[in-house]
């Protein structure tokens, strides 16, 4: 007989997951396991519960049922173990508009418990992958909205995340910026990823698992 | 889990930084205040007050300036993504309420720094009053601040928060009000200030920011979930 290896724990189990806004069921019972370093990309249209998904596996929303287990913490009763754990990459850049691009980050910084000497390395290190040094001092209100999307990147790697929720990762960037993003918070960055996008043509040969949500069908893992 | 001093001192220094730089509350505030004065000191015709009018019309002006600032305490979390991105972060949330609480604290002294002046310019004949004053609008500034945030919190997601403000605060501010014009009465009598019931309305006070701070700590981590 054979001894059999513990089988590892997933990075994200979600078992009949449902979230629903008043009468209606934005996610009805969605089932999947996802292994910590794994890609996941969902797929489907607009109203399906793409952003839903990644707000409730951020624990930005509860669920309304199902058991949702994201990095070994059960939602919503962990939800606060998990925090600092998640970066989170949303339709917002989740960037005050009067504060720099740098003074966001060091806001960030500091909420994540990031001292001030590291943070300051950290924080020159991102802006420089994404190409802001120049214009990391200028209000984020007067930056474009590609720019806004490079210094959210940032933000959302700033802790070093053990999961990363992207929605629409590219929106607003142009080629360069697309690809300095990579490095960041594409496939090599060591982070289990989850990405919505309504760009399959592009995430589809990184993902290692697809979801696919529909409007009033069952989600389909492949 | 980020010790809460640390969020306290960022979630602070972050919004002080963001008001000094676009002065959104601040001179609204005190414009608000001087303007209410001119109209009372026309509209009643007097060049000076005292005892319950005088304590009336500071407190009732003040009151009003205030709910200016309460209204945008949180618009940059809601319009800007400040509350996901404090949602996400490990911290304890009373740290955001708590940090809220000062930064109203520091726009109602600032703002007081303004206007009080003018009001003892404007309608007291003589300024004996004013050091005792300030310990009522200390006392007073705390529990206006924790209702104001606390309100402010509750509202900020409603599109009718400019109006939802007011009527809720106001009602809960009503013995806020009674206790800081009673202590505020006899420090402006004809005559020059007594200290009747002085302290006993200054324990009211007291009273009132210890239940609002509570409720407020206890509540607040309730009011951030969606």
């Amino acid at each position: 007989m054979s001894a059999e290896e513990p089988r590892p724990q997933p990075a994200i189990r979600l078992a009949g997951l449902r979230r629903d806004y008043g009468d209606r069921a934005a996610l009805d019972g969605v089932d999947l396991e996802l292994a910590a370093g794994e890609s996941l990309v969902v797929l489907g249209p607009n109203g399906a519960g793409k952003t839903t998904l990644l707000r409730v596996l951020g624990t930005l929303l509860r669920p309304s049922g199902g058991e949702v287990e994201v990095l070994g913490c059960a939602l919503p009763r962990e939800a606060w173990k998990l925090r600092g754990r998640i970066g989170y990459l949303g339709h917002e850049p989740l960037l005050y508009r009067d504060l720099s691009g740098r003074e966001n980050l060091r806001f960030q910084a500091r909420l994540h418990g990031i001292g001030a000497a590291p943070a300051e390395a950290r924080i020159a290190a991102l802006l420089a992958a994404v190409g802001m040094e120049r214009r990391a001092d200028e209000r984020v209100a007067e930056l474009s909205a590609g720019m806004r999307q490079r210094l959210s990147i940032c933000r959302s790697v700033l802790h070093e995340p053990e999961l990363l929720l992207l929605d629409e990762p590219d929106s607003n960037l142009d080629v360069e910026g697309r690809e300095l993003a990579r490095e960041l918070i594409g496939p090599d960055s060591g982070s289990t990823r989850v990405v919505v996008t309504h760009d399959p043509e592009r995430f589809l040969p990184e993902a290692d698992r697809v979801l696919r949500l529909g409007i009033d069908e069952l989600a389909a893992v492949s | 889990m980020t010790p809460s001093r640390v969020a306290f001192a960022a979630i602070l220094g972050k919004d002080l930084r963001a008001e000094l730089r676009t002065l959104q509350s601040l001179p609204a505030m005190a414009l608000f205040s001087v303007t209410t004065f001119v109209i009372f000191r026309f509209g009643l015709d007097r060049t000076s007050l005292s005892g319950s009018l005088a304590a009336g019309v500071l407190w009732a002006t003040l009151l009003f300036a205030a709910v200016l600032g309460i209204n945008r305490l949180f618009v940059a979390e809601r319009e800007e993504g400040g509350f996901d991105a404090i949602r996400l972060a490990p911290i304890d949330r009373s740290a955001l309420f708590a940090a809220k609480v000062a930064a109203l604290l520091v726009y109602l002294l600032a703002l007081e720094l303004v206007a009080v002046p003018i009001f003892a310019v404007f309608f007291l004949s003589s300024a004996a009053s004013l050091p005792p004053l300030l310990a009522v609008l200390a006392l007073a500034d705390l529990g206006l601040a924790a209702t104001g945030t606390l309100i402010s919190s509750m509202a900020v997601n409603s599109r009718a928060r400019d109006l939802l403000v007011p009527l809720v605060l106001l009602p809960l501010a009503v013995p806020l009000m009674i206790a800081a014009t009673g202590a505020t009465e006899p420090l402006m009598a004809l005559g020059g200030p007594s200290y009747d019931r002085f302290g006993t309305w200054l324990m009211v006070l007291g009273l009132y920011d210890l239940i609002f701070a509570l409720v407020g700590y206890a509540v607040f981590d309730f009011l951030l979930e969606d």
